[in-house]
């Protein structure tokens, strides 16, 4: 074991698999000479060639139907979206023809790509830099899509994703990319795509969050427990396809669900956690469901004092477990 | 001076009764309308309170032994004399052996998930210069190397946290007794068959919550009306110790009589029919979520088949009548005794008069007389001047049964259990809920024709249930 970065985890995880498998390749905006914005390929590009680290013009659009064409044919690609705010120029191609394509040819064409996409805000990037967008993903079959939130987890999923032979949405939150730190094994390991973490064994609460926020439901769990709550703190690391039985397992065994994610409130991954909770563990619920989510407002805003109002701290995640904790 | 009590006559046509359960023993003070007794008359258990205070000197009866009425069976001394015992104000705690039990385990929590790897949650760094979005990016951040990373520091105390969104929903509001119960709470209520009005509750303003009922089932045992049923399984082991011999109680005798007389003097014949009920599964659940708050309890299927059989007997009078040897007695009232599995036997409590019932009417009435059933508290009115019989044997699991006719009936009814099943419906395969209904009956009455004739009308009664039908 080692301790690593996320940044460092993921750069390890697409060096690994390229070496492993010619077919994987890397393509996006100042991905080879540069060595990405975040160094997520520094290096990569003298290793493996400028054949296999492509630095791509800024047209999301090309990068992701180049990749998709490429998977069509057997390549296994890796755009990047330098950030997920830039996208959108390319979601036909990822959601009209990626997450259709294996369903619309009866399996006869596979998409194995990974869109790696950095996201999510606390780092002042403003309304342009800060973006969750995962919620689109989420709501989209066809697509599976990952939000590790630690060195460990970036890593074996990341090789999982590569190694999918459908498009996976790897969000990487931008944040915890030198913020969170965490042992790594030396040696090869994989972790499945679908499966949650318990991160944290609780009897109270059961939190539920993933990527940054994670972390701060960690921190708010610690805080109650000095105050005699136990929280279970579930870690999603795959958003689709969800594991349902994890979350419902723990609820029954809690009673009482909080979801807590940085993305805004409204029809959210939460949303769609609580619609489930409701449905198939409603009999086990001693409370309402609670949801500590970013507020509806259209992007992150570039102020100091706003984006922390913005973000859900441990603060305002302890604030929301102890008014459930005392129902 | 002593009074003797003597065995009440309790009911018309009762000639005798025997001594469930003695609830005073000699010695024991008595108040006046306490109960001293407990009676097992037909298959009605009640218990018969004391005409006097006083003491109790002798009882002169056995558990278990039948008198006729009016035989005397204990000796109470009354308290006019000096001598006489002391007011007693302790309260009688009734005993109801039967229906002792042992506290049910409070739920074992879901199999705990196994702990995260060690050292793959990770840790924050604090105070890390943010990532900029372009050029920053691009410069390393020197770490602190070959020592450990700080822990992040706690969050201190609740500050009041600004506009994340966060939603918690209101708890509710006045402290009343009839505060709303949660989903979990009613749950479990119901699996342990728990009074939750005798659970303090702790939540915000004073709701019971979960860890209430939860410590309230692990406090021990209590005392419910409805425990599940005691295993009737203690007896003697025989001398090879081979067997093992039960005595049997006075309801079992009962029923073990009533079956006999039935099997011995009724000539019965068995028919079934299945029945495509989809348009009443789907009724039933249309109607759930209003019908079920006035009701208290789960709408069953029962009284939408108590009410096609009570229309189908009006329809079959010969259905609904005895035999009477040189006649055949038509029965102008329609009294539908519904089969009970009673903590300590069969029992047949009787909806009098069912035909003059509606749906949701048949629904409170059938739901009265079970709750009665299993709590022991039916009256001798309850079980007698049944006119037919209705046994839901599906609740049970059963796909068909050949059930006893109710002596001196002229049939039984069941009802089977709900199945979907691929039907074909105008040379096409469809999925649809059947269930059988099955019915034995008197062939000194009635022949196949008119039983099959019977059992048709239920059917197509049944069958015309679909949602928008009237339940009032």
């Amino acid at each position: 074991m080692t301790v690593k970065s996320v940044i460092e985890a993921v750069r390890e995880a697409i060096a690994e698999e390229m070496e492993r498998d010619a077919k994987v390749f890397v393509i996006g905006e100042d991905v080879g000479i540069r060595g990405g914005v975040f160094l997520a390929t520094q290096g990569l590009a003298e290793r493996f060639g400028s054949d296999r680290i492509i630095d791509a013009p800024l047209a999301e659009a090309s990068i992701m139907g180049i990749a998709l064409g490429a998977a069509f044919r057997g390549m296994r690609p890796i755009p990047e979206v330098q950030f997920s705010d830039f996208v959108w120029p390319s979601i036909n191609q990822l959601i009209g023809e990626a997450a259709r394509t294996c369903y619309g040819t009866n399996g006869a064409v596979q998409v194995p790509m990974v869109i790696r996409m950095p996201y999510g805000g606390g780092i002042r990037g403003g309304l342009f830099h800060s973006q969750n967008v995962e919620t689109h993903f989420f709501h989209t079959p066809g697509l599976k899509v990952v939000a590790p939130s630690t060195p460990y987890d970036a890593k074996g999923l990341l090789k999982s994703a590569i190694r999918d032979n459908n498009p996976v949405v790897f969000l990487e939150h931008k944040k915890t990319y030198r913020l969170v730190r965490g042992e790594v094994p030396d040696e090869e390991y994989t972790l499945p795509i679908g499966k949650a973490d318990v991160k944290r064994i609780g009897s109270n609460i059961t939190l539920v969050s993933y990527g940054l926020t994670l972390h701060y439901c960690l921190e708010a769990a610690e805080v109650m427990a000095a105050e005699g709550v136990d929280i279970e703190v579930v870690d999603l690391r795959t958003l689709t396809p969800l594991d349902t039985e994890t979350i419902l397992d723990s609820v029954k065994k809690t009673g009482k669900l909080a979801i807590v994610h940085e993305d805004n409130i409204t029809g959210g991954v939460g949303a769609e956690i609580a619609a489930l909770v409701a449905e198939r563990a409603f009999e086990y619920l001693d409370g309402p469901i609670a949801r500590i989510c970013g507020p509806d407002v259209p992007t992150m805003p570039f102020a100091q004092t706003l984006e922390d109002a913005y973000m859900p701290t441990g603060d305002k995640i302890a604030d929301g477990l102890r008014k459930l904790a005392a129902y | 001076m002593s009074i003797t009590i003597e065995l009440p006559h309790v009911g018309e046509s009762v000639v005798e009764g025997t001594i469930g359960k003695w609830l005073k023993k000699p010695g024991e003070t008595i108040k006046r309308y306490e109960p001293l007794v407990e009676i097992i008359t037909d298959k009605v258990t009640m218990e018969v309170p004391s005409p006097v205070e006083g003491t109790v000197v002798h009882l002169l009866a056995e558990e278990g032994e039948t008198l006729p009425m009016g035989a005397p069976i204990a000796e109470v001394a009354t308290a006019d004399s000096p001598e006489g015992a002391e007011p007693e104000t302790a309260s009688i705690e009734l005993e109801t052996g039967e229906l002792e039990t042992a506290p049910a385990p409070a739920e074992t929590p879901t199999a705990a998930v196994p702990p995260a790897s060690p050292g793959t949650t990770g840790y924050l760094l604090r105070d890390v210069t943010p990532v900029g979005p372009t050029g920053g990016a691009a410069v390393e951040i020197s770490e602190p190397t070959g020592e450990a990373p700080a822990p992040a520091p706690r969050l201190v105390a609740a500050s009041p946290a600004p506009v994340a969104t966060t939603q918690v929903a209101p708890a509710p509001s006045a402290p009343s007794g009839q505060a709303r119960l949660s989903p979990a709470v009613r749950r479990l209520a119901q699996e342990h068959s728990i009074d939750v009005t005798q659970i303090p509750g702790t939540g915000l303003g004073g709701r019971i919550t979960r860890d209430d009922v939860l410590k309230f089932i692990a406090s021990g045992p209590t005392q419910t009306a409805t425990a599940s049923p005691a295993p009737r399984l203690q007896g003697e082991t025989s001398a090879d110790g081979q067997e093992t011999y039960i005595t049997i109680t006075p309801v079992r005798r009962m029923i073990a009589e009533a079956m006999v007389k039935s099997v011995t003097e009724i000539p019965s014949a068995w028919t079934m029919v299945e029945v495509d009920v989809s348009g009443l599964v789907a009724l039933r659940a249309s109607i759930r979520g209003e019908f079920e708050p006035k009701l208290g309890a789960s709408l069953t299927y029962l009284p939408f088949v108590i009410k096609s059989v009570v229309e189908a007997l009006k329809q079959f009078p010969t259905m609904n009548a005895t035999w009477g040897g040189d006649k055949i007695v038509l029965k102008n009232s329609v009294n539908l005794g519904l089969a009970v599995a009673a903590p300590d036997g069969l029992i047949v409590p009787v909806l009098h008069n069912a035909d003059q019932l509606s749906i949701a009417g048949l629904a409170i009435a059938a739901k009265d007389l079970a709750d009665r059933a299993r709590t022991k508290k039916l009256t001798l009115t309850d079980v007698r001047g049944g006119t037919f019989t209705l046994n839901n044997t599906g609740a049970l699991g059963s796909a068909s049964s050949g059930p006893i006719i109710n002596y001196p009936q002229a049939g039984i009814l069941t009802t089977e259990t709900i199945q979907k099943k691929a039907v074909v419906i105008d040379d096409a395969i469809a999925i649809r809920s059947m269930m059988n209904i099955c019915l034995s009956f008197d062939h000194r009455i009635n022949d196949g024709a008119e039983a099959s004739g019977f059992l048709s009308a239920v059917k197509t009664r049944l069958q015309g249930m679909a949602p928008g039908s009237s339940i009032y």
